[in-house]
């Protein structure tokens, strides 16, 4: 296999893996500088895999090749609506982040199964879709020698629509109104509410975003890798997210950046046998280095106090 | 006093009624009965010898991994490594059960619980030295070494354990196995095992652990102030890696004891054991009390065991008990919302209000 041939793989595989961990992990970063702590990533990504996997079923005859695409949509609309029972909870009944955030991890699985069961007959599981997101390639930059075959020749068209948002939402946070506001009730609701700034709903608006981003995130997964529904379409995909936001010191861009790191670590063990030094390694050390890595760079880049400063901190007015 | 008993109860059992009223609407919604289920769900739990058996000995990993939690929790620290640790629990088990199957039954088994314990308390100590030396988030680590736990496991049983292109670890020799004739011949042929007395005396020496000892009062002043326990002369760093270890030794023995008394084996599995996830679900709603914790393990155990039963005579999918659990869990959550209601129910009944607070 040419040099070049092999890059492209491993770069398009990457992507693959990347695409559905930047989304959730940008969703991450929207709720958490809001101040909502969002460790129910996982169940937003759930109910996007099995809405978006329902739609794409139904209508797949219908929509043809744009459904999966469409799917994405319906699969950011159902997150945004889960995610806000993390909303209400942590914002209005002043619930702990961590145990709201457990409790939609928990839900989501629970619900989405139990339609699976309703919609398919008893079956835990939903039949494959027939429309599913291919690999694209960009028409004429692909023919760039070298570059255009590495980056853009069968790669994940998704991913570069996730780097997109991604940059878009550093934008959004940093340098637009409403993302500094958002951030600002993250960082200090009291003052933020005695400029007048709405706390709660920005909160909302954080942790909606991350909902819609999420689902996203879920749909794409199960879109592009698994391309169907079951109790393990997303396996810790939500927490490796929450993970690649940290480690990307909850930036945007930084969060983009880890989580492309974190998909080329989970395509390791499915490219490593293309790669002659990787052939021999165990897959085990490339399935555990996301995570062993995250705990590392925790403890050794990140200082307390690089969260937003009010972050899983219940607002109350008034105290 | 009478006030507090009285609160204290009665959020617990607000939020299993409204749990159970969410399942039922949900039922409703989708055109089952759901006092059918309900019914068919508590005789599948409780209804002969042999149910009861499976319930008390679901009971057993529920009651150790929400003791583990409560732990850390009363520490201040929120550990959702409850299904890492118990997997290295039921590893460790398993594995000194098969390297020394020539030992007297006795020293067998409790060398295997002992193992399982130290495994899982060893893993959680990780998250505990992190955390007391690099103020590193116990949230973070312990979801992150419950992936890594996952895949190490699968690996060692894969790798050492199992047999060429097998799964699964072969058996332990049947005098380690805590499921004895004897409590099968009197619960039916059921799994229930003497690792259920080993669950309630661990329950008493965790509440004379807390309510008793100075560890145990060093653990909860940490919980409350750590500042004020570190001028108080309280070595914060130890008692914090001290209240992680316990709460992996506790989620540890009891995945050994699954591993013993249920299992007999270790196989590879797809995702994290739920018994884990489902002991902290236990704890909270038990508000961390050891006792409190029977009480909620028996409630989402009988769930559990009887959700089986509910999609064996009826066409509902069982899944509808997790749905319960998490609805009654986010109730848990959403306590202040009770407290509210509470509290203006007492204004109008011209109670004194003045005492009621929310956190």
């Amino acid at each position: 296999m040419s040099l070049a041939t092999i890059l492209m793989t491993v770069f398009s595989t990457t992507l693959i893996y990347a695409a559905p961990l930047i989304f959730t992990a940008l969703g991450g970063a929207f709720s958490e500088h809001s101040g909502v702590v969002n460790v129910g990533l996982e169940g937003m990504m759930i109910v996007g895999a099995f809405s978006s996997t329902v739609f794409n079923l139904s209508f797949a005859n219908l929509f043809g090749a744009a459904t999966p695409w469409l799917s994405l949509i319906i699969g950011a609309v159902f997150g945004l609506v889960f995610s806000a029972l993390h909303a209400v909870a942590t914002i209005n009944f002043r619930a702990d982040h961590i145990i709201s955030g457990t409790v939609l991890n928990m839900m989501a699985p629970a619900l989405c199964v139990f339609l699976t069961r309703i919609f398919y007959s008893g079956k835990g599981q939903t039949p494959v879709i027939d429309q599913s997101m291919g690999t694209f390639t960009f028409p004429g930059i692909s023919r760039i020698p070298l570059l255009g075959k590495m980056f853009f020749t069968h790669t994940s068209l998704a991913a570069y629509v996730a780097i997109i948002v991604g940059i878009g939402s550093w934008y959004f946070l940093y340098r637009t109104n409403i993302g500094l506001r958002l951030r600002s009730v993250g960082e200090n609701p009291t003052a933020a509410d005695t400029l007048g700034i709405n706390v709660a709903a920005y909160r909302y608006l954080g942790v909606l975003l991350s909902g819609f981003l999420g689902g996203i995130g879920g749909a794409v997964m199960a879109q592009s890798i698994t391309l169907n529904f079951s109790a393990s379409t997303i396996s810790g995909q939500g927490f490796m997210s929450l993970a690649a936001m940290i480690f990307g010191k909850w930036n945007p861009l930084g969060a983009t950046a880890a989580a492309i790191f974190f998909g080329l670590a989970q395509s390791l063990p499915i490219i490593g046998g293309y790669i002659p030094v990787l052939a021999h390694v165990n897959s085990v050390w490339f399935e555990i280095a996301p995570y062993v890595i995250t705990v590392i760079v925790l403890v050794l880049f990140l200082g307390k106090a690089v969260a937003p400063a009010a972050d899983g901190q219940n607002y109350i007015k008034g105290k | 006093m009478k006030l507090r008993t009285f609160k204290g109860l009665t959020i617990p059992l607000l939020s299993v009624a409204a749990g159970f009223l969410v399942g039922a609407i949900v039922m409703l919604l989708f055109g089952y009965n759901p006092l059918q289920n309900y019914a068919n769900l508590f005789n599948g739990s409780f209804g002969d010898i042999y149910s009861i058996g499976e319930t008390l000995r679901n009971m057993i990993s529920l009651i150790l991994t929400a003791l583990g939690f409560a732990v850390a929790s009363k520490a201040g620290f929120f550990n959702i490594g409850g299904p890492g640790q118990y997997l290295f629990g039921w590893f460790g088990g398993i594995v000194f059960a098969l390297l020394f199957p020539h030992l007297p039954t006795f020293l067998l088994i409790s060398g295997s619980l002992l193992m399982g314990a130290i495994f899982g308390g060893v893993w959680s100590m990780i998250a505990g030295v992190l955390r007391a030396y690099f103020g590193t988030s116990e949230v973070i680590t312990t979801i992150m070494l419950n992936y890594i736990s996952l895949y190490f496991v699968n690996y060692a049983v894969k790798a050492w354990l199992a047999k060429k292109g097998s799964d699964s670890s072969p058996n332990i020799v049947a005098k380690a196995n805590l499921n004895t004739p004897f409590l099968k011949s009197i619960t039916n042929n059921s799994t229930f095992n003497w690792g259920f007395f080993i669950a309630l005396v661990v329950v008493i020496i965790v509440w004379l652990y807390f309510n008793k000892t100075r560890s145990g009062f060093e653990i909860r002043a940490v919980g409350l102030n750590e500042a004020a326990s570190r001028y108080a002369g309280i070595n914060v760093k130890k008692t914090i890696i001290t209240a992680m270890l316990i709460s992996g030794l506790l989620a540890g023995l009891g995945g050994a004891i699954d591993g013993l008394g249920n299992f007999q084996n270790i196989s590879v599995s797809n995702n994290l054991p739920s018994v884990g996830f489902n002991g902290m679900a236990v704890a909270l709603l038990a508000a961390e009390n050891p006792i409190g914790i029977v009480f909620a393990a028996l409630l989402f155990s009988a769930l559990q065991i009887g959700g089986l039963s509910i999609s064996v005579y009826s066409n509902t999918p069982s899944e509808i008990v997790d749905i319960v659990i998490a609805a009654i869990i986010f109730f848990v959550g959403i306590k202040y919302v009770f407290e509210l209601i509470l509290a203006k129910r007492r204004k109008k009944n011209n109670f004194s209000v003045k005492g009621v607070k929310s956190r």
